[in-house]
């Protein structure tokens, strides 16, 4: 045993000697130099075997959650980052330089987000971050950013990434606050009075109940039922159930994943006979298939990309919107989804940055900033200094699943 | 007690015994100094920020597993909630704060305090519960807690999560997000501090008693010793440890709390650094701390593949290893001593 | 809101469904328990299993539904015998935390390749019978919870005929109360370890397969039903059958009246209250034995 505890420091020094030589084995990384990204001298870059474009690639970090609860968020933005940085370089790059998306998980954990944002920006010395998935994990790494002076476009919605309004912080997604207005639009429309609400115990359930509280009262709308639901819940029915005791007109749920389909479902089973209206959280594919003969008849507020086909022939966006439909389902087999948009729309508002104004991360931060008419997939971005939250509730249409399929509501 | 005679024998034993013991003392001393200041020296020769960042959190979990040792490796019990007290001593300090505009030190007793009353309360009861059974109730504190600290939205902010954590102070000095090296130190200081005291309650006379009572409980009463109170006592300070490694979490670079790394996966992380780095020994935490977070970080760019690996090594390295890290690497320098005669000559005769 | 008596039956009646897939899952903890004083923190995976690979199978060779479920559950129980032999039996004699640690790896493991192989999206699976719900003394339940309640029925049966009546049973059950006497009788002890893996994990896989209409399934389902089951096995009082079941349903109907008379929101943490409640008054849960030693 005393050989044991003897040899008890040997052990400890040996692992922290090892760690230092991981740690202190990396080449340093070269000093930011105004902003972080080394330009070479002409002609280096044709050193690079093979390649026809010239230069070090610019890096830009991206960062999703991979794994995790909110993995089918995170893997068609990394699917549509990984497609877009194949096609860009294919396309000749961004001002004759490659650009590299260096891609990292968050598991949908907060802090191995801070570690990824910080791996990213001090070792990989990325000029821009697109993402992370998750409210949650956003929020966790606006300091990070704004020490490091490093422009990050989320692709989370909550409203409190971009309100107030943070120098180095922009998101791509439509907005719940745009979302629940055009709902109560919708609602007062069709002249309905009372709606229940049923929404997700998530940072994304917590920013949509906020809202369409808020906004209730100006719909001329009134809450009957408020009830929740935890993303891993699959037993809706006592929730329901006590919303069957209500003459609610329409139940608005909110949340994402499988549990809003199981909600339908089992509202379908129980037979509640109010019209069922979901959120933008579920413009995908997976609800149809999930909900299935439940989901006839939904209506929610989904980007466009859903319902491209049938849009008008003058929409600016239609054409982008068919095309990054084809291209996602051509190459990953899977329709594209509403959160690939989100993606493409941050890596290409970054990308555009990089066109017009330049590679280094003021610039870019600037470039997006400035950044008008911009036609993405979510819709027309309008950014300025103090909204960088570029969409408006046009952003949106209204949709019905009819067959299958989404039909848009005139 | 003069009357007492003792054998001849015992007398040589006694003080030999004693002598051993502060020999090791002064060996476990000497190599808390040496890390340590190996430690503070660290910062000066590595290259980058990121590399300090996570010997941050590396910090944190020393003392969360230094913590867990204490209940696991020493009083023999079972932990599978410990993120709990690391969840409520990190949402306390936050809420006092961000909501209530404590002190940070203020919030950081207060969060300890309300830690050691919750643990007090939980332990009291359910260490009376033993092997599965008292892992079931320590899993299920842990959920409870998760729950509450998901679902008590207007008090946590819920899984939108809770913002606007001001810095640690320090004699006036603000800690802000900006300052990794100084929350470096903070962080290393708070980790020494605790470790020193892991070690002198390790070695008193209650430290020993739990050590009897991880050997064997029944062995433990029959001597006298009042095994229950211990081990709630073991507990409380377990909790304690993960309470200020919560509230040095809350204000750290994030100034952002969210439920998630409270979780499940957090506590069994925990259980797998004492576990894996060796539990009932002072140094096997702090090889378990570094060795999780460095392969955690390691594994970050194989995304979809870091859970498969993460997973396969938990296996493998525990059927291996079922003593942990140090005691394997332990035996394995008392092997090569055993070929190589010239390490052995110290030892022999 | 008034609660009124027919919600508390609906609630029952939902209750009643989940926990039938607890029961189940509770049985496999048992069972494992039972041969080798192992807690197998990878059974939730099982289920996971069960539902993915009949819903992958469906899918990749239009297999009809129980053709799909046999290779679901061979294969799953092939997964169980393979993590018998490669993962616990090398680590038989460690320490009770370090096999949970192991059992823990192997679960992220199996959900990690599941990840890869299947995708995070959720997988949908028809109900058996159509969907057309049935109304019970003014509560409804659907074909499918039916099925769920009818196979966690046939399967105890089956366990209780199998433990009763076969020798194998017999001598499992034998290595159970005595694993060194039943080994002086001739009995294979590492022969019935495998057979108890085994039947666990086809356990698992038959929970998973008729759970998978209700809420569909998906590679990350099994995390918070191992932990759920693992639950109704404690509370029923580890290595009884029996208690298992009971602690299942108990647990299933408990969690419906909370979510729907208390909070829904509160509902996970309910659960454990009830829980933690049951074992400070009882420390060997409802039906287990004096000892409560792990």
């Amino acid at each position: 045993m005393h050989l044991l505890r003897k040899s008890m420091p040997l052990v400890v020094l040996a692992a922290v000697t090892v760690t230092l030589i991981v740690l202190g084995g990396c080449p340093p990384a070269p000093e930011p130099d105004a902003g972080g990204e080394i330009i070479p001298p002409p002609g280096e870059g044709a050193e690079t075997p093979g390649a026809t474009l010239e230069g070090e690639p610019i890096k830009i970090g991206g960062i999703f959650d991979i794994t995790g609860p909110a993995s089918s968020l995170g893997v068609p933005e990394r699917n549509t980052a990984q497609m877009l940085e194949d096609q860009i370089n294919e396309e000749g790059g961004v001002n004759g330089r490659p650009i590299e998306i260096v891609i990292r998980d968050t598991k949908g954990d907060e802090t191995q987000g801070i570690n990824a944002v910080r791996e990213l920006i001090d070792k990989e010395n990325v000029v821009a971050i697109v993402g992370p998935s998750r409210s949650g994990t956003t929020l966790g790494i606006i300091d990070t950013v704004t020490n490091a002076e490093i422009p990050l476009v989320s692709c989370a919605a909550s409203r409190k990434i971009t309100e107030p309004t943070k120098k180095w912080v922009f998101s791509t997604p439509q907005s719940d606050t745009d979302a629940v207005a055009k709902i109560y639009e919708y609602l007062s429309n069709e002249g309905i009075t009372k709606v229940a609400l049923l929404t997700a115990s998530s940072g994304y359930g917590i920013s949509g109940l906020e809202q369409l509280q808020a906004q209730a009262p100006d719909a001329g709308l009134e809450i009957v039922a408020e009830e929740q639901f935890a993303d891993t819940d699959t037993d809706m029915n006592p929730q329901l159930t006590r919303i069957r005791g209500t003459d609610a007109e329409v139940v608005i749920v909110w949340g994402v994943g499988k549990a809003p389909a199981l909600i339908a479902r089992q509202m379908k089973q129980l037979g509640i006979e109010a019209q069922l209206i979901q959120s933008h959280g579920v413009a995908n594919r997976d609800f149809i298939n999930n909900a299935g003969d439940a989901a006839e008849g939904v209506i929610l507020p989904a980007g466009k990309l859903l319902v491209a086909e049938q849009l008008p022939d003058d929409d600016p966006q239609k054409e982008l919107l068919l095309e990054y439909a084809s291209d996602y389902e051509e190459r990953f087999g899977e329709r594209a989804d509403t959160f690939g948009g989100h993606c493409w729309d941050a890596v290409m508002l970054v990308v555009n940055a990089i066109r017009e104004n330049g590679p280094t991360p003021a610039e870019i931060r600037e470039g997006i900033e400035n950044t008008t008419g911009f036609h993405g997939i979510g819709g027309e971005f309008n950014f300025s200094e103090d909204a960088h939250y570029g969409l408006s509730p046009d952003a949106f249409v209204m949709v019905r699943i009819e067959d299958g399929d989404w039909t848009l509501i005139e | 007690m003069a009357a007492r005679e003792r054998p001849h024998t015992d007398e040589a034993i006694v003080p030999n015994e004693a002598e051993r013991h502060a020999a090791r003392r002064r060996a476990e001393k000497l190599q808390i100094v040496a890390f340590f200041g190996i430690m503070a020296l660290v910062p000066f020769g590595i290259g980058n920020d990121y590399y300090l960042h996570i010997l941050i959190y590396i910090g944190l979990h020393l003392i969360l597993a230094t913590g867990l040792n204490l209940l696991m490796g020493y009083a023999g019990q079972v932990s599978l909630g410990h993120a709990a007290f690391y969840g409520i001593g990190a949402y306390a300090s936050g809420i006092l704060t961000a909501t209530y505009g404590w002190n940070p030190w203020l919030a950081m007793l207060a969060a300890l305090l309300l830690t050691c009353v919750v643990a007090w309360l939980v332990g009291k009861p359910t260490l009376r519960l033993r092997g599965h059974y008292l892992a079931m109730a320590t899993l299920g504190v842990g959920i409870i807690v998760a729950v509450v600290i998901r679902q008590w939205t207007d008090l946590t902010g819920g899984s939108a999560g809770l913002t606007g954590i001001p810095s640690m102070t320090f004699f006036g000095h603000e800690l802000t997000s900006d300052q990794d090296l100084q929350y470096y130190y903070f962080v290393w200081a708070w980790a020494a501090a605790l470790t020193v005291l892991f070690a002198n309650l390790v070695a008193s006379r209650p430290g020993r008693a739990l050590r009897a009572l991880h050997d064997s409980e029944l062995a433990a009463q029959v001597l006298g010793v009042d095994t229950a109170g211990f081990k709630v006592r073991a507990f409380v300070i377990s909790a304690a440890y993960a309470s200020i490694a919560g509230t040095l979490y809350a204000h750290s670079s994030m100034r952002f709390l969210s439920p998630t790394p409270f979780g499940f996966h957090t506590s069994i992380a925990l259980l797998v650094m004492v576990v894996l780095g060796g539990q009932g020994t002072l140094w096997g935490p702090v090889l378990g701390a570094f060795t999780i977070t460095l392969i955690e970080e390691t594994l970050r760019p194989y995304a979809d593949y870091d859970i498969i690996v993460y997973g396969l090594l938990l296996m493998v390295l525990m059927i291996v290893m079922p003593g942990g890290v140090s005691r394997a690497l332990g035996s394995l320098i008392d092997l090569v001593r055993g070929w190589v005669p010239a390490l052995r000559g110290g030892d022999e005769p | 809101m008034d609660i009124t008596a027919v919600q508390v039956w609906q609630f029952i009646l939902s209750g009643l469904t989940t926990g039938s897939i607890y029961a189940l899952i509770a049985l496999g903890f048992s069972l494992v328990y039972n041969a080798t004083g192992v807690i197998n923190f990878a059974q939730g995976e099982f289920v996971m299993l069960g539902g993915m690979i009949t819903a992958a199978s469906m899918e990749a060779w239009e297999l009809p539904l129980w053709a799909a479920a046999l290779v679901a559950i061979v294969l799953t129980t092939l997964i169980g015998l393979i993590l018998d032999r490669a993962a616990i039996r090398p680590a038989r004699h460690a320490s009770v935390v370090v096999l949970i640690i192991i059992t823990v790896g192997a679960s992220i493991f199996i959900r990690g390749v599941a990840g890869i192989i299947w995708g995070p999206d959720e997988r949908p699976l028809t109900a058996f019978s159509g969907e057309a719900p049935i109304t019970i003394w003014g509560g409804t339940i659907t074909p499918q919870s039916l099925w769920v309640i009818g196979t966690t029925l046939v399967v105890a049966i089956a366990m209780w005929l199998i433990f009763e009546y076969t020798v194998a049973g017999k001598a499992m059950r034998a290595c159970a109360i005595n694993a060194h006497a039943a080994q002086l009788c001739g009995i294979e002890l590492s022969r019935m370890i495998s057979w108890s893996f085994g039947l666990a994990a086809g356990v698992g896989a038959i929970a998973g397969i008729v759970l998978a209409p209700i809420t569909m399934t998906q590679y990350n389902i099994g995390t918070m039903l191992g932990l759920k089951g693992f639950c109704a096995a404690i509370l029923g009082g580890l290595g009884n059958g029996l208690g298992g079941i009971a602690g299942g349903l108990l647990l299933g109907v408990l969690e419906a009246l909370g979510a729907g008379l208390i909070s829904s929101q509160y509902k996970d943490a309910i659960a454990f209250v009830v829980l933690i409640v049951v074992l400070l008054i009882k420390p060997s849960g409802l039906l287990g034995g004096e000892e409560a030693e792990g």
